[in-house]
C-alpha cells in the first residue's frame, strides 16, 4: 500500500509545517507496516529549507516542482500540478493537511479524480473490509463535534484524507532513511495563473502551543477583559501560555489566537487548568488529550468536570489569586 | 450587471445542543435540534448583495435539500435575493461532498452565464469546507477560498482579503470566479420587514390550493423546484449512488467520568492544589 502526503511550508519562514511532518510520521505507521512506501509531494516557490527533516520521520521519496510565481496559492495551478503527481504515483492513500492551503487544494483534487475525501480526521488505521481487503478508516467528528463517525471510501482510489495540525503525534525516536529528492517534471501552463496577489501581510503568531507543557485557559466566566489578567498571570506564574474557550474570544477578552477547540487550536500540554470553562464538545474537541487536566468552575455540574482530573468548585476570582499569593511565595 | 449565485444549506443548529436535544444518555438527539441558516452561507449572500447593490444585476440563492429547505429560501427572499430554487430530489439522498457538488455545479450550469458563485467556507453540520472548492473544479472556476473581507469591487474585478492562516493575502481576481467566505467578512444584513410581508406566503407550488396558484404566480410567491430530471443529472453521480465515501459507523459521544479528585476553597486547599499541580508536573516531566 502506497501512501502519497503533500508537503506543505509557512511561506513566512521558509520552514516545513508541523502538520507535514506529523502527517509523514502517521502515513509511515499506517503503510511500513504492509511494506509500503512514503512519498511526498510539494509544489512552491523553492523547497522549505529543512526539507530533509521529512525522511526522518519516515519519508521515502519526495516530488517536487517549483517556479517562483508558485510563491502564492494559485489554487488551479497547485491542483495541476499535485494531482499529476499523485496520478503518477497511482498511491492508495493522499494525506493532506487541514490548513488553509490543504483544505483550499485537496478538494479540487478529490473532484478531479472522482475519489472521497474526508475532511479534519482525528484517527485513521487501515483495517480489513468485506471483499476490498485492506482500507483506510477515517474517524472524524461531525455534527458539531457531537458524534464520532468512521468513514471508509470503498470502492474509490485513492482514499483521502486531511487531518488538522496537532492531530497526529510526532515520534520520540526518529529514522535515518536517506534522503532522496526528485523534481518531478510539469509543463507549466500561463493560464493556471488567474488570481494577482498584490499584497502579503504576515500575522504575527504570539501564541506558541506546540511547545507549552502548560497551558491555562480562560473562558466565559472570567467575565471581563480585566479579570482576563488574572488568567495571564496564573500562565506566567507556572511558565505556561494562555489559551481560551470561543466564548472568551467572543466577548473579547483576548485574541482569537488564543481559542482552542473544534476552530480553534488542538493543543496537548502536560497541565491544562480550565477557568470559567464549562467544557462544551466544541472546547473539549480542542484539549481533552492534555494529560492532566484542572477545572476552576463555579457550577458543579458544568460537564468540563467529567473530564477534569482535579477541580475547584468556585469563583476564579477569588481562587486564583491565593494560587498566585502561594507560588510567588514558593519562589 | 453580474449574475451571482449564492449555495446556501440548512443545517442543524449544533451550537445551541441544550435540554431537550440532550437524550438521557447523554447522547444528542438530532430530530430535536432546530434548523438553520448556515451561519456563513448568510455571509455569502451578504457578500453577493452587496455586490448586486454596486454593480446591478441578479442573486440568485440555491440549495439542494428537502422540502423543508424552502425555509432558509424565504429567508434569503426577506433579506434581498432576486430568484432562489430548492434543488431537490429523493435521488440527491445521503450525498456526500463530490455528489452534491456535483449537482450544484450542474444547477449552476443551468442558470448559465453566471459571473459570480459565493459559498460559505463550511457547514456547521460536516465542517466539511469542501462543497465550495469542488463546485469551482467542476465548473471550472477560478477560486478564492476562506475570502474574510471584500476590499474593492469594479466590473471586470473584485479585491478580496483570504485568511491564509500564517498571512493575510490580497487578492485581485476577475470574473468569473468563486469565493468562499468567512463569518468575520461582514455582518449579515437583517430581513427587510416590506419584503418579510411580501415574502412570507411564499412556498412550494404544490402548497398552493389551485384556486390560489394563479395569485401566487402573480406575487412571485412560488418557490420553483429543480429534480435530478429537470438538471438532466447522470443517477449515478447524484445521492448515494455518487458518493464515494460511505458512513461506517456513528458512535455519539458521551462525556467519560474521570478520576476527579475536588479541592475546596479554602486557602489551605488552593495550596495544597498547586502543590499537587507541581508535583503531578514534575512527575509527569
Ligand atoms: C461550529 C462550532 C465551533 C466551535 N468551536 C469552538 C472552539 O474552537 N472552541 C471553543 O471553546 N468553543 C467553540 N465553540 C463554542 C462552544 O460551543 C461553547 O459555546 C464555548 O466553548 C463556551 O465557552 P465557555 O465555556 O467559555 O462559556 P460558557 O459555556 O458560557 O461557560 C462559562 C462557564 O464559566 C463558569 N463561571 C462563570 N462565572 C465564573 C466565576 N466567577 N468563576 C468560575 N467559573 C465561572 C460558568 O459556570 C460556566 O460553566 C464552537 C461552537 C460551534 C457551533
Ligand atoms: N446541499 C447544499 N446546498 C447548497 N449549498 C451547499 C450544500 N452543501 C454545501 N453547500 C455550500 O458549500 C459550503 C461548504 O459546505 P461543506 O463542504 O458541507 O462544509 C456551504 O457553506 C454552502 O455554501
Amino acid at each position: 500500500m502506497k501512501a502519497v502526503v503533500f508537503i506543505e511550508k509557512n511561506p513566512v519562514n521558509n520552514q516545513l509545517r508541523r502538520v507535514s511532518l506529523e502527517l509523514i510520521h502517521k502515513a509511515y505507521t499506517l503503510v511500513h507496516p504492509l511494506g509500503g512506501e512514503v512519498t511526498g509531494i510539494f509544489t512552491g516557490d523553492s523547497l522549505p529549507e529543512n526539507s530533509d527533516e521529512l525522511f526522518k520521520y519516515g519519508l521515502n521519496r519526495l516530488l517536487y516542482y517549483t517556479d517562483e510565481r508558485l510563491i502564492h496559492l494559485h489554487s488551479i495551478a497547485y491542483k495541476h500540478i499535485l494531482e499529476a503527481m499523485i496520478r503518477a504515483e497511482e498511491p492508495e492513500i493522499v494525506l493532506f493537511g487541514a490548513t488553509h492551503t490543504g483544505r483550499d487544494v485537496a478538494p479540487l483534487i478529490a473532484s478531479s479524480l472522482k475519489t472521497g475525501m474526508t475532511a479534519d480526521c482525528t484517527q485513521l488505521f487501515i483495517d480489513e473490509f468485506k471483499d476490498k481487503g485492506k482500507i483506510l478508516y477515517q474517524v472524524r467528528p461531525a455534527f458539531g463535534g457531537n458524534i464520532l463517525a468512521t468513514i471508509i471510501t470503498p470502492d474509490h482510489r485513492p482514499m483521502m484524507a486531511t487531518v488538522r495540525e496537532g492531530v497526529m503525534l510526532l515520534p520520540d525516536e526518529k529514522l535515518d532513511n536517506p534522503v532522496r529528492t526528485e523534481v518531478f517534471p510539469v509543463d507549466f501552463n500561463d493560464l493556471w495563473i488567474k488570481s494577482e496577489f498584490l499584497e502579503i501581510v504576515p500575522k504575527i503568531k504570539k501564541v506558541d502551543f506546540n511547545s507549552a507543557n502548560i497551558i491555562v485557559s480562560g473562558g466565559a466566566g472570567v467575565g471581563s477583559k480585566e479579570n482576563f489578567r488574572l488568567i495571564r498571570e496564573l500562565a506566567r506564574a507556572l511558565g505556561g501560555e494562555v489559551g481560551a474557550s470561543r466564548a472568551a474570544v467572543d466577548f473579547g477578552y483576548i485574541e482569537k489566537d488564543h481559542q482552542i477547540g473544534q476552530t480553534g487550536s488542538v493543543v496537548r500540554p502536560r497541565l491544562y487548568i480550565a477557568c470559567g470553562i464549562s467544557g462544551q464538545i466544541q472546547h473539549r474537541a480542542g484539549m481533552e488529550e492534555a494529560r492532566k487536566i484542572i477545572a476552576i468552575n463555579k457550577d458543579p455540574e458544568a460537564p468540563i468536570f467529567n473530564i477534569a482530573h482535579m477541580g475547584v468548585v468556585g469563583d476564579l476570582n477569588e481562587i486564583i489569586p491565593i494560587m498566585l499569593r502561594y507560588l510567588s511565595e514558593e519562589d | 450587471m453580474k449574475k451571482i449565485v449564492v449555495l446556501a444549506k440548512q443545517v442543524p443548529d449544533t451550537a445551541n445542543i441544550t435540554g431537550d436535544a440532550m437524550k438521557p444518555d447523554g447522547t444528542v438527539n438530532r430530530s430535536a435540534l432546530p434548523a438553520i441558516y448556515n451561519p456563513e452561507d448568510l455571509n455569502a449572500l451578504e457578500m453577493g448583495l452587496t455586490i448586486r447593490d454596486e454593480l446591478g444585476g441578479e442573486v440568485f440563492v440555491i440549495t439542494m435539500g428537502p422540502a423543508k429547505a424552502v425555509e432558509i429560501l424565504k429567508h434569503s427572499l426577506y433579506m434581498g435575493a432576486d430568484r432562489v430554487f430548492l434543488i431537490t430530489d429523493r435521488k440527491f439522498a445521503a450525498a456526500d461532498t463530490l455528489a452534491t457538488s456535483y449537482v450544484l455545479a450542474e444547477a449552476i450550469k443551468k442558470i448559465g452565464n453566471v459571473d459570480l458563485v459565493l459559498a460559505g467556507r463550511q457547514a456547521i453540520d460536516g465542517d466539511t469546507a469542501q462543497v465550495g472548492p469542488q463546485v469551482a473544479e467542476k465548473i471550472d472556476y477560478n477560486q478564492v477560498t476562506y475570502v474574510s473581507a471584500l476590499k474593492e469591487i469594479s466590473d471586470d474585478h473584485l479585491i478580496v482579503e483570504r485568511d491564509g492562516e500564517v498571512q493575510t493575502e490580497v487578492i485581485k481576481v476577475g470574473f468569473p470566479v468563486l469565493l468562499t467566505v468567512t463569518a468575520e467578512a461582514n455582518t449579515p444584513r437583517f430581513p427587510n420587514c416590506r419584503r418579510m410581508l411580501h415574502y412570507f406566503r411564499a412556498d412550494l407550488a404544490e402548497n398552493f390550493s389551485d384556486d390560489k396558484k394563479e395569485l401566487a404566480k402573480e406575487n412571485n410567491w412560488i418557490i420553483p423546484t429543480l429534480s435530478m430530471e429537470d438538471l438532466e443529472l447522470v443517477e449515478d453521480r447524484c445521492g448515494l449512488k455518487g458518493s464515494p465515501t460511505k458512513v461506517h459507523k456513528i458512535k455519539s459521544i458521551t462525556l467519560k467520568g474521570g478520576d476527579l479528585k475536588m479541592y475546596g476553597t479554602e486557602t489551605t486547599d488552593i495550596k495544597q492544589l498547586v502543590r499537587d499541580i507541581m508535583k503531578d508536573y514534575v512527575e509527569v516531566n
